[in-house]
């Protein structure tokens, strides 16, 4: 069969809604997409576990620290199954890290703001937990076997995470003024940085025709970003909280919220490596990498002992 | 007799916080995945584990106590934890040296208080008894890994061990409520705990090709109130929500 074929015969596949398992033949530009769009997906839960593990140590009560250890806690599993799901496409975990800590792979941008409050915990479950969900749900449908059935599991947790971030949000809005302030400098804070995580405006994402094609993905990033502003904004009202939009409102005619303006030498600054924590994520994933390394090499000389040994034990 | 009931559950409780919050200083910056995965996993038992001790506490306590007025707002000098659970997170052999000497002796410390004549702490032990089980599993094999693997993991654990061993005898030096607590047939015997720590120490030291270290005591007064200079940053952080902002829900 040539190449022309091969690929008429996947995309058919693809098309009849069949899953691509990891040894069927795939186009290498499927393999390499999948390899990206997983890693990157890795990085991010990997690397969105240092602005809330920044205030586990500060829980104000024992409840939220359980609560909050055990979030972070499936952030890490969450990476471990998406690194072994890319690596079912040929690539390693030692070399998905390499990617991250040079800089050369990319996590979500929103982890790049800084928790400067309890509130910011509560406000990345409620808002950016709830933007990863209206993505993921639309990946459990995804073409890739692995990727598809990681994200069913991932949704189950991303979507109690994202319960807990509201009725901690609830908490603070039922709560003093203090605490009612809190909740809204973390909303007007984290608000924009939320919508940017779906990505560029379709115009200017030049991968979403190829990805809608083999059922990567499902909606475009716009459609994406409008279901999310259509249900936050109603979230927000039963918190009694305002979203820092002067030009959001409800638009009868399109059935959903018009919204203002994006800033987008903002969103483009910190994929660049420019926002205000870049610098620092980087820097916390390359010092827990290379002060491991004594470890790693320890673990790995213990067990080549151990194999050594047991060889011995089997030649008398 | 409350008063002392309520004491001794503060003794088991800031022991098992204390070293929870060390661990939570993890979360996120271990040596590989799985690790940090585990050491989260620790810290969350351990901190299962004060909820249950401190909401008992609480209830012995009566009035407006609560498990969190207990966990963040008593001063230092009333934490009853021992000295050797609040030592840093030197690196990971101090992590792992610090995990292993307290829960060689947490597991002995669980299976008498199973036979408590306090039905509550008798339960409570119960629950974190297969936790700590599996505690003394992961950091054991650990010790014995870095313990016999490099030169240089070699070198760091028996660093650890030597640095973490002159706070060992606290845990066995009985204070006056753990005698009266005992006698009543609701606490530990520490001597009795002392003997398989010890054997448990010989054997996976062994194993891991380390060196007992012979080294005399210091700092032994954690479980009476006098605490290292850590003590004051881990509080600073731990109590740094209720101290800002007092009398809130959250």
């Amino acid at each position: 069969m040539n190449i022309e074929d091969l690929e008429k015969k996947f995309q058919d596949r693809i098309d009849a809604g069949q899953k691509i398992e990891p040894k069927d033949w795939m186009p290498e530009k499927y393999r390499k997409t999948h390899i990206r769009q997983i890693s990157q997906h890795a990085h991010s839960e990997i690397v969105g576990m240092l602005p809330e593990g920044n205030w586990i140590s500060r829980t104000p009560t024992l409840r939220r620290k359980v609560g909050l250890l055990a979030k972070v806690q499936d952030e890490a599993g969450h990476g471990l199954y998406l690194y072994s799901a890319a690596e079912t496409l040929g690539v390693s975990r030692d070399e998905m890290f390499h990617q991250l800590h040079t800089g050369k792979a990319k996590y979500s941008s929103i982890f790049n703001y800084p928790t400067m409050t309890w509130a910011d915990i509560g406000t990345i479950g409620w808002l950016v937990d709830g933007a990863a969900i209206i993505n993921q749900v639309m990946l459990t449908r995804t073409s890739f076997g692995p990727y598809a059935r990681a994200m069913v599991r991932i949704c189950k947790e991303e979507s109690f995470h994202q319960r807990q971030g509201f009725e901690m949000i609830l908490t603070l809005c039922k709560g003093t003024a203090v605490q009612k302030a809190m909740a809204q400098d973390a909303l007007n804070r984290w608000w924009w940085p939320s919508l940017m995580m779906f990505g560029p405006r379709d115009e200017e994402s030049p991968n979403t025709e190829q990805s809608v094609k083999w059922k990567i993905k499902r909606k475009t990033n716009d459609e994406l970003r409008q279901q999310f502003i259509d249900i936050a904004v109603e979230q927000a009202k039963v918190a009694g909280l305002t979203i820092p939009d002067p030009d959001l409102k409800w638009n009868e005619e399109r059935g959903h919220h018009d919204f203002g303006e994006i800033n987008w030498s903002e969103f483009w600054r910190v994929v660049k490596g420019n926002g205000p924590c870049n610098k620092e994520r980087l820097k916390a994933r390359n010092d827990a990498w290379n002060n491991g390394e004594w470890v790693r090499d320890a673990a790995l000389a213990h067990s080549e002992k151990q194999a050594q040994r047991e060889g011995l034990k089997q030649a008398i | 007799m409350k008063d002392k009931l309520y004491e001794y559950l503060l003794m088991l409780g800031d022991n098992s916080m204390v070293l929870g919050h060390r661990l939570s200083e993890l979360c996120g910056h271990g040596p590989s995945l799985e690790t940090d995965i585990a050491l989260t996993n620790i810290s969350l038992d351990l901190f299962g584990q004060v909820r249950s001790y401190f909401q008992y506490a609480a209830e012995i306590k009566g009035g407006d106590v609560t498990e969190d007025s207990i966990a963040f707002l008593r001063f230092d000098r009333d934490y009853r934890n021992v000295i050797l659970v609040e030592q840093p997170n030197e690196d990971f052999a101090h992590v792992i040296g610090r995990q292993f000497l307290f829960d060689a002796f947490h597991l002995p410390l669980l299976e008498q208080l199973m036979e408590s004549n306090d039905e509550m702490i008798a339960a409570i032990a119960a629950k974190s008894i297969k936790e700590c089980r599996y505690h003394l599993r992961f950091s054991s094999s650990w010790v014995k890994r870095l313990g016999d693997g490099t030169m240089e993991s070699k070198i760091k654990m028996q660093s650890a061990m030597n640095h973490f061993f002159p706070f060992v005898s606290e845990l066995f030096r009985e204070t006056s409520i753990e005698k009266e607590m005992k006698e009543l047939g609701v606490g530990a015997d520490l001597k009795m705990i002392k003997e398989v720590f010890d054997e448990k120490v010989k054997e996976v030291f062994f194993e891991s090709t380390l060196e007992i270290p012979q080294s005399s005591s210091r700092q032994t007064n954690g479980k009476t109130g006098i605490h290292t200079e850590q003590m004051g940053f881990i509080l600073a952080e731990l109590q740094y929500m209720q101290r800002a902002y007092p009398n809130m829900q959250w």
